[in-house]
Parts: C-alpha cells; structure tokens; sequence
C-alpha cells in the first residue's frame, strides 16, 4: 500500500484522483477487539479534517472514527454496515468506511507513511 | 491502590491475554481469539474463568451465626441444608444492596462469595453486623476458577470422580492430588458448570490440565456478555445501594419464609414494594435495529417522555443481536412494549424483551 498515508488516530487514506478512501487500519482492529457495529456519516455531508465522521463498537466499548482530510463525502459502504464483522477480517482492503472528495491536497502532506506509521504504532505500543 | 493480582497471572500473561484493571485487580480481559470466539466456545464447549479476584468469606457458627446473618441476608439460613448454595444479598436500611452474594452452608459455618469491588466494605459490615461474636476469615491463599459449559461436566468428571453428581447450586468437598478442593455446580454464565476453590498452591497447575483436556480459558470480556445474555446482574451497575432487589426483579432470591417475616435491613421498604408500590423495574430490552445501548443511554416512551435508564448493554454473540437490561417505570416493564434509546442524541426504537435472553437448562 505505497500510495495510502495514515493517520494517528489509525485511519489509513487512499487518494485516487480527487476521491480519498478512508478506513481504519489493522492495528486498530487488534485494539478495538471485535466490532459489532459501526456508524458511518451521511452522503453528502462535508467533514472537516480530524473531524468526528462515525463510530465503531467492539463487544466492549464505542470509538469515535475521525477523518484525516477535509471533504464531503461521496460514498459509504452498506457492506460493513451490514456485518461490522468485516472489519476485522479485512479492514485495510474491502472493509474501507467511506470515500469523499477531498477539499485540500496538501493536507496529505501531514499524514504519516506506512513507515512511518508503523514506527509509530511500535513506539506508542504499552 | 495497589495493582493486584492473582496466582495465575503468569499463566494468563503466557496464553497472550490482554489484561484490564478490574476491582483493584488486572485480570484477562481476553485471550488471543477474541470476546465473540470465546463467548461462543463457553456455549458450544466449555469455558474456563479466573474468578480468583472475587472474596471468598468463611464465618464458622452454629445456630447463633444463622440467627444473625439472617439479619442481613434475606434468604432462608435456617433451613438451607449443608452444601446447599443460595444467591441472596447483603441488604442495606433503605431496602438497597450493598453487594450481591453466594451463601453456601457448611459443616461448621458459612461460606460466601463476594464481588471483589465490594469485598472489603461486605467485611466490615458483616463484621459489625455480628459484633466480633464469630471468626471471620477472607482467604487469601485461595483461588475461585469457574468452568462453564454444555462440555465442564465430563471434563470436571475426568478428573475428580463424583461431580457429575452434584445438583444445580450444591456443593461439596472433593481432592485432587490430596489437596482440599471445593466444588459448587453454579455460575455466572447461563450454562451448566462448576465454581472450584482450591490452594492458590494448585490453581495453575489444575487449570493446565483442564485445558489439556479441552477447557478454553475466557477473559472478562465474553463473561460480560454470557451474564448479559443470561440476564444476571452485575454489582454496581444492573444493582447498587439504591435498588431494592424487588426492582430489581429479584424477588425470587428472597425466600418465601424471609419475605413474609422479615427480619433484615430494608425490610420495610422491600415488603412494600412487594405489597404493590413499585415504581420501577429491571426489564430486558432489544433494540430494533443492530445499535448497542450502554450503561447510561436514556430510555423513553414512545411520547418521548423519559421513563428510565439501561444499566447494561453489549453485542450477545448467541442471540446474535444488540441486547440490554436497564430499568423502566412500572408502566413500561411488559415484554413486548415498545420504547426508545437515545444514544448519541439520536433515538432508537426497541422493544421490552423477557429475561434471559438466553437459556439453557441447568441440572437440577
């Protein structure tokens, strides 16, 4: 995944053209435990970057997702909707969260590399 | 405080659990497989629980002891026979509860098992209560362990000839490698299954060959969501100092003898409540939709006029959908009612669901 940047609130972002694809990582995942229910925004809805855009709840507790990119949203996936489940099993391919139209570019800028996100994770593990 | 922990602290730490704070206590939160995987295994198989965190109380008495603990536990001590387990209560002057219990009698006294949140607090006020007449021990160099499941009762038998045989909230003493061990058929689950006492000596040692034999240990995570399944209430949450055990819809934990006499803290309170003057209830409740209603969420009528709170709620992985407990006015308490939940502002439709969610049948 060279072309995804991630964030540290463990979201990752995809950008193709104008449209970013955003959903959280595997990390993220393994810390949450299993998710039994996720909340997306609305479609056509903007969101400000680090804004609240959904949440997700494990067996244990519910977690604010946020967005690394400002935007308006442009589509949501009914899959995960569905069966939160997915998002375990898959969460950095076909288990993504929303795409939108990103407002600014330049704010990829200030998201982390898989490398470096990596380092990150490790760093901050307990 | 100091972080405590149990004896088998090691071996959760070497089955790669990850652990959470709990009552003073890190205890496994879950295993590598996950809340869900772990829930269903205790459904399908069987479950094995560290509940070490939990008192286990010892007060040796005769007579004397039965005539004054009935002053703070509203259940038949009289005539419970040896070996016998009740789940009961320490009551408080308001009719509320100060920690939800099990009271086995024994021989030469009484054992009961308390939450660890409480236990500290239940010993003094126990203690009081009995103004220092009778020894009082909260053993330390014991361990609890539960395993739960259609699949505990041969695996226990394997092992120690003889449980099979005991019946539905019954214990007794049984060895294991000449060591005293203490077996109730109990639990915390809504599945058939065995509370086990034994030396924090054995505990790691026994629990390894439990599951060598099949028994998959489980953290507090699928525990929650089994009891809620099971609709059991969980101290400081489903039940506190402010709940009478009639709203709690836990009247058939007070004997018929108990209830009809008196004789214990809050009586007053709790007879009229069964006399009629409820004002509220601890009901089940399902939300319509896949929405998880926590500890706090509001609930409303259908005229959004707000007639209680949820005091638990999670995904139950069994019934395969969002459930929860919590209490509503009277008027709303009949399964089948219609309610609302709101949950972050937004309100949800559900529906009064009769408890438990979930059930088996236990041996009796």
């Amino acid at each position: 995944m060279d072309d995804v940047k991630f964030s540290k609130e463990h979201e990752w972002i995809k950008l193709e053209g104008d449209i970013a694809t955003i959903g959280i990582t595997k990390h993220a995942t393994e810390m949450l435990g299993d998710i039994v229910f996720v909340e997306l925004p609305e479609k056509d809805s903007t969101v400000e970057k680090d804004g609240n855009a959904g949440v997700v709840e494990s067996t244990k507790a519910a977690s604010d997702i946020f967005t690394p990119v400002a935007g308006q949203i442009v589509e949501c996936n009914q899959s995960i909707v569905d069966d939160p489940s997915k998002i375990n099993t898959d969460p950095e391919n076909q288990a993504w969260f929303f795409k939108l139209k990103i407002k600014d570019k330049t704010e990829m800028n200030t998201l982390m590399s898989k490398e470096e996100y990596d380092k990150f994770t490790k760093e901050n593990a307990s | 405080m100091e972080i405590q922990k149990t004896a088998l602290y090691k071996y959760h730490k070497s089955l790669g659990a990850k652990f959470v704070s709990f009552a003073g206590y890190q205890m496994p939160v879950q295993y590598t497989s996950g809340i869900i995987e772990e829930h269903k295994l205790t459904r399908s198989n069987a479950g094995l629980f560290d509940v070490s965190h939990m008192g286990q109380l010892f007060i040796e008495g005769n007579h004397d002891l039965t005539k004054e603990l009935e002053k703070i536990i509203p259940t038949d001590l009289k005539n419970i026979k040896i070996n016998q387990s009740k789940y009961s209560f320490l009551t408080n002057e308001i009719g509320g509860i100060y920690d939800d219990l099990i009271v086995t009698k024994l021989e030469k006294g009484f054992n009961i098992i308390l939450n660890a949140a409480c236990k500290k607090n239940d010993y003094k006020i126990i203690e009081e209560s009995l103004s220092n007449k009778f020894k009082l021990t909260l053993h330390k160099d014991l361990s609890l362990i539960a395993l739960q499941g259609p699949k505990a009762v041969k695996i226990l038998e394997n092992i120690i000839k003889g449980v099979s045989l005991l019946k539905f909230m019954n214990g007794n003493n049984f060895s294991y490698e000449e060591n005293k061990v203490y077996i109730t058929r109990s639990g915390y689950t809504g599945e058939d299954g065995f509370e086990i006492s034994l030396s924090n000596k054995i505990v790691e040692r026994f629990v390894k060959i439990l599951v060598s034999k099949g028994a998959q240990p489980i953290g507090l995570g699928a525990r929650d969501t089994l009891r809620i399944e099971a609709g059991l209430c969980l101290y400081g949450h489903d039940i506190n100092e402010t709940t009478t055990p009639i709203e709690a819809n836990l009247k058939w934990a007070i004997s018929k003898r108990r209830r009809e006499e008196g004789g214990f803290l809050g009586y007053n309170k709790i007879k009229s409540n069964i006399n009629g003057k409820l004002s509220r209830l601890r009901v089940g409740i399902k939300p319509v939709g896949k929405i998880i209603a926590r500890e706090g969420v509001r609930i409303f009528s259908q005229n959004e006029n707000q007639i209680g709170s949820i005091t638990s709620g999670t995904f139950g992985p069994s019934v395969n959908g969002s459930i929860a407990m919590g209490y509503v006015k009277y008027d709303f308490a009949k399964p089948g009612t219609k309610i609302l939940l709101e949950v972050r502002g937004k309100k949800y439709e559900a529906i009064v669901n009769e408890l438990p969610f979930y059930k088996k049948n236990y041996v009796r």
